[in-house]
């Protein structure tokens, strides 16, 4: 495939690999912030081939993974009314609530319908109008403009019966909670690819400016993987704090001006609950006040549960990366991908089911 | 959720395009990218495509690849 192929030139990788860190002797942690790199990182096996001393720790790049228990638990309630539809990714059906899952309601015979995109569930609100279609709106910057895309469109077209439970993240003020976070100790970022093809480089700026703590942002072949790392081992070495783009095929230094702006025409910035880091300001998108009528808690009158989290898992710990998942008790013998007990099991993307698949455990 | 495989356009219709990757073929829509032709590749997400592949970057990018990881 064209733009995949030549990015994954195994002996052009492999001479870049063996490059990475190799006259660096003191530790350096980079974190990915990216489920796509979590999973290409394991696949590609650079992790193993490079030098011990070059630390990779998955920082909370997952959507699903991030997303709060409260939230899991009040979807799978609303899912008990016979006068809603919900509409999902289907990466979040198999995340455990605490008594049961959107895939066990689904099999109990609960309408629940796996959506590729959230246009989709304009379509099925358009085909069942006696009925509230309630999309669960999780996702960071990149999944921002398709659902600003629904609720323009729904409302556009007056379609009444759609709206979604907002748990919209974003990414660089979370980053500044990890950089300030002590126990962690980062030395560079890899930043998440998808959300900088929207907002693109300059809004990591801070952190190299402010926080000496220097970024790159990669594509996601191995190639593109080692460019990335080299190209970040060489400033966290030279002492050089910025904010470079090996990504430029796809990342525009602004960002995508029309994705931007769509975000903004219907969201606002707000307080955001990440699984495992808690609530932080500044990182969430709600719906503006004129859009409020396709906000599914004040249109259903109802209240997030509360927050109740899942005995012996530690996925909060790994999605900030100071844990890894060998160190989960239920990692591997309770928590697998067949039996999910945390989130970071569930999706492709999630740091334990990287492992798991990975590392030949199981 | 998210596609990190550039697909090719293969269809134009007004606000939604034909697009392939690696044989897989689906309808997106494209109301957040400009000037999308034919032949262009772009990044999606969602069900919807959100940037087209820079050709002259990716040329760039690549020959960076092959600079740096010439043996020394």
């Amino acid at each position: 495939m064209k733009y995949v192929k030549e990015f994954r030139n195994p002996s052009l990788v492999k001479n870049m690999i063996k490059k990475i860190g190799s006259d660096v002797e003191r530790e350096i942690t980079i974190m990915e912030v990216c489920g796509t790199h979590t999973m290409s990182i394991f696949k590609s096996g650079i992790r193993d081939l490079i030098p011990s001393n070059i630390k990779l720790i998955s920082g909370p790049g997952c959507p699903v993974c991030v997303t709060s228990q409260a939230y899991i638990d009040t979807a799978i309630e609303l899912t008990k009314r016979d006068d809603v539809i919900i509409t999902t990714f289907g990466d979040m059906l198999k995340v455990p609530g605490n008594n049961s899952s959107l895939q066990n309601e689904k099999a109990l015979g609960r309408d629940i319908r796996m959506v590729y995109s959230p246009l989709d569930s304009l379509k099925i609100a358009k085909e069942n109008p006696d009925r509230e279609v309630i999309f669960l709106a999780v996702g960071f910057e990149t999944t921002a403009p398709a659902i600003a895309l629904s609720i323009k469109i729904a409302s556009e077209e007056n379609i009444k019966n759609y709206s979604i439970l907002q748990s919209i993240k974003t990414m660089p003020e979370t980053m500044k909670q990890l950089v300030l976070d002590e126990d962690i100790k980062i030395d560079g970022f890899l930043c998440p690819g998808h959300v900088s093809t929207v907002i693109g480089a300059k809004p990591y700026e801070f952190l190299a400016n402010e926080f000496e703590v220097p970024a790159v942002i990669a594509g996601f072949e191995s190639g593109d993987i080692a460019i990335g790392l080299y190209t970040l081992i060489e400033m966290i070495k030279n002492n050089t704090n910025e904010v470079k783009n090996v990504y430029s095929r796809f990342v525009k230094y602004e960002g995508s001006e029309k994705a931007i702006s769509s975000i903004y025409e219907i969201f606002e910035e707000s307080d955001a609950v990440w699984r495992g880091l808690g609530n932080i300001s500044g990182t969430g998108l709600k719906l503006k006040q004129k859009y409020d009528s396709f906000n599914a808690e004040t249109k259903l009158g109802i209240n997030l549960l509360n927050d109740k989290p899942i005995k012996g898992c530690i996925c909060g710990d790994i999605l900030k990366g100071k844990k890894n998942p060998l160190q989960c008790k239920l990692f591997s013998k309770v928590c697998n991908p067949l039996n999910p007990i945390g989130a970071c099991m569930v999706s492709e993307e999630g740091t334990c089911a990287a492992y798991y698949k990975y590392k030949n455990i199981g | 959720m998210c596609v990190a495989v550039p697909a090719e356009v293969i269809e134009i219709k007004e606000n939604e395009a034909l697009v392939n990757f690696g044989g897989v073929k689906k309808t997106v829509n494209i109301n957040l990218v400009d000037d999308l032709k034919i032949g262009d590749y772009v990044l999606l997400h969602a069900g919807c495509a959100m940037q087209k592949v820079d050709k002259e970057e990716a040329e760039k990018t690549l020959e960076i690849f092959r600079l740096l990881s010439e043996n020394d």
